[in-house]
C-alpha cells in the first residue's frame, strides 16, 4: 500500500470531500474520499485542477499531509487572499463537494518508516504538511528511528496540528518537538521567540555523527536559510531534502 | 459537458495574453525558487564548465574562460511544472550553440550535471539552434545563487527543471540517461506546450 504509485499514468480522477478541519484561521484539512487512490509515499503531493462553468480551468499543487497508512487522503491548505484556486479550497468548498485531483507526485522528498536514521524535520508555517505526513507515517508503522521538528509558526494561532503534535510527544519519547513563534509569543511561552538561527539548530538538530535524515519545507527564504545553517554545522548536503514554495501557490 | 467545480468562477488569466500561456499555468510576478536540496555555493576561482563524453576531446573552460565567450542577451518566457510560467525574463548568457561548436561530437542525447549532484536530460536537437543557454545574468545582474548562479542551463521552451541550476558540464552521450526528476517521475521530454509534466503524459 505505501509503495511508490508514480510508475504509469497519472490520471485525473474525482474525489469527494468528506470532512473539513479548519486548522488555523488560515488554514483547512480537506479529507477526500477517492475511490482509485493508488496509494503515496510520506512527502508527495497531488495536483488539484479546478474548472469553471464555462470551461476555464485552474491547476495546483498541495502537499499530502495523511500517512500512507490512512484510509482517506488529506489535504491541507493555506488560503493566499489574492490566490485563485485556495481561496476555493479553503472558503467555498463545502462536504460532499467533489475535487478532481492527480497523484500522487514526485519521488525524492519522500521519507520511508524503513529508513532508521535519526529524522530531522525542519518547518516554516504550511511546510508543516509534507513532513506531517511523514511523522504521522512514523507512528502509523511504528518506527523507531527517533525524530525531531522543528517548527517556525508566526504565533500559536498560525501552529498547524498543535494538538495532535502535542498528544504525539506526549505518547511517543521517540518524537521531540521545538516551536519558535517568530511574531508573536503567548504569556508564559517557553519555546523559541525569534526567526531561525544557528544556535537554535545547534540544539534541536541531530549532532552530525548521527548522520540524520533530514527534510525541510516552507518559504524559500527560510528553507534556504535553514539548510544553509545546517550546511554551515557540519551537514552533508546530500543528507539535506528541500521543498519550497514562495507566495505564488494560490 | 464534464466535471464543474461548484462554485469555482477563477482569476482568469491574471491580464496576461493567453496565448503565451501554456496549459495548466497561470502568470507570477515573482520568481519561485525550487531545489531539492540546500543551496550549493562555489568559489568562482573554482568554477570550471566542461563538455565531456562522446566527444572527439574534452573541453573545460574557467569561470574567466567561460565569460570570455561570445555571450548575449535575451528575453523569454519561462515554464515551470508546479504550474507557474513568469512572462518577459531578460538573461545574460553563452548559447549552448556557442558552446558545443567548439567539440566534435555525434551525440544525440545530453545530460546536464551540477554542484549538489543534480542531472537532466535532454536531446542535443533542444539545445542547439539558439533556443538554449549557459545563462550567468538575470534581470542584468548576477544570477543569484538560489537562482542557480553563478551559472545555470536555461531551456525556456521546456519545464524548468530542464534548465540545471548549478550546471558545471554536459555529458553528450549516444543513449538517452533520465536524470534527478525525470526517473522521479517527472516527464522525460518536458515540453510545456504539450503539458508533459509526468510520466505517461
Amino acid at each position: 500500500m505505501a509503495r511508490a504509485a508514480v510508475l504509469g499514468r497519472l490520471t485525473w480522477q474525482l474525489g469527494e470531500v468528506a470532512e473539513l478541519i479548519q486548522e488555523t484561521p488560515r488554514v483547512s484539512s480537506l479529507v477526500i474520499d477517492l475511490p482509485d487512490w493508488p496509494g503515496h509515499l510520506a512527502g508527495q503531493h497531488v495536483d488539484v485542477r479546478l474548472t469553471a462553468e464555462d470551461g476555464y480551468q485552474a491547476q495546483r499543487s498541495y502537499s499530502i499531509a495523511s500517512a500512507p497508512e490512512a484510509p482517506r487522503v488529506t489535504l491541507t491548505v493555506e488560503r493566499l487572499e489574492d490566490g485563485e484556486v485556495s481561496p476555493y479550497l479553503v472558503g467555498e468548498v463545502r462536504v460532499g463537494d467533489k475535487v478532481e485531483l492527480r497523484g500522487p507526485i514526485g519521488g525524492y522528498f519522500v521519507w520511508r518508516a524503513g529508513d532508521a536514521r535519526p529524522l530531522l524535520l525542519v518547518a516554516g508555517g504550511s511546510g508543516i504538511v509534507p513532513l506531517m505526513a511523514m511523522i504521522r507515517h512514523h507512528a502509523a508503522a511504528g518506527s523507531a528511528a527517533p525524530v525531531r521538528l522543528l517548527y517556525s509558526s508566526r504565533s500559536i494561532e498560525d501552529v498547524i496540528y498543535k494538538d495532535e503534535l502535542a498528544q504525539l510527544v506526549a505518547g511517543d519519547k521517540r518524537v521531540a518537538v521545538a516551536h519558535t513563534l517568530t511574531r508573536m509569543q503567548p504569556s508564559g511561552w517557553d519555546g523559541y521567540g525569534r526567526r531561525i538561527d544557528g544556535e537554535m539548530v545547534g540544539e534541536v538538530a541531530w549532532p552530525k555523527k548521527d548522520g540524520p535524515a533530514v527534510f525541510v519545507c516552507g518559504p524559500t527564504a527560510f528553507v534556504e536559510t535553514a539548510s544553509g545553517l545546517l550546511v554551515e554545522s557540519g551537514y552533508d548536503p546530500a543528507w539535506i531534502r528541500t521543498e519550497r514554495f514562495g507566495a505564488t501557490g494560490g | 459537458m464534464g466535471f464543474v467545480s461548484r462554485g469555482f468562477r477563477g482569476k482568469r488569466r491574471d491580464g496576461a495574453d493567453s496565448s503565451r500561456v501554456p496549459p495548466g499555468q497561470h502568470v507570477v510576478n515573482d520568481f519561485p525558487v525550487l531545489s531539492a536540496g540546500p543551496t550549493p555555493r562555489v568559489p568562482l576561482s573554482e568554477w570550471t564548465l566542461s563538455i565531456v563524453g562522446e566527444v572527439d576531446e574534452p573541453k573545460r573552460w574557467t569561470w574567466d574562460e567561460f565569460r570570455r565567450l561570445p555571450s548575449e542577451s535575451f528575453t523569454v518566457d519561462i515554464h515551470c511544472v508546479t504550474k507557474w510560467s513568469k512572462l518577459d525574463t531578460t538573461w545574460t548568457g553563452v548559447s549552448l550553440a556557442t558552446i558545443l561548436e567548439q567539440v566534435e561530437t555525434a551525440a544525440d542525447f545530453a545530460v546536464a550535471y551540477c554542484d549538489g549532484g543534480y542531472t537532466t536530460n535532454l536531446p542535443v536537437d533542444d539545445l542547439t539552434g539558439q533556443q538554449a543557454w549557459i545563462a550567468f545574468e538575470y534581470d542584468g545582474q548576477p544570477l543569484d545563487p538560489e537562482h542557480g548562479g553563478p551559472a545555470r542551463l536555461l531551456v525556456p521552451h521546456l519545464y524548468l527543471w530542464k534548465s540545471a541550476k548549478w550546471v558545471r558540464g554536459i555529458s553528450l552521450q549516444a543513449e538517452d540517461e533520465p536524470g534527478f526528476w525525470e526517473t522521479n517521475g517527472y516527464h522525460n521530454h518536458g515540453d510545456p506546450w504539450r503539458e508533459q509534466r509526468y510520466w505517461g503524459d
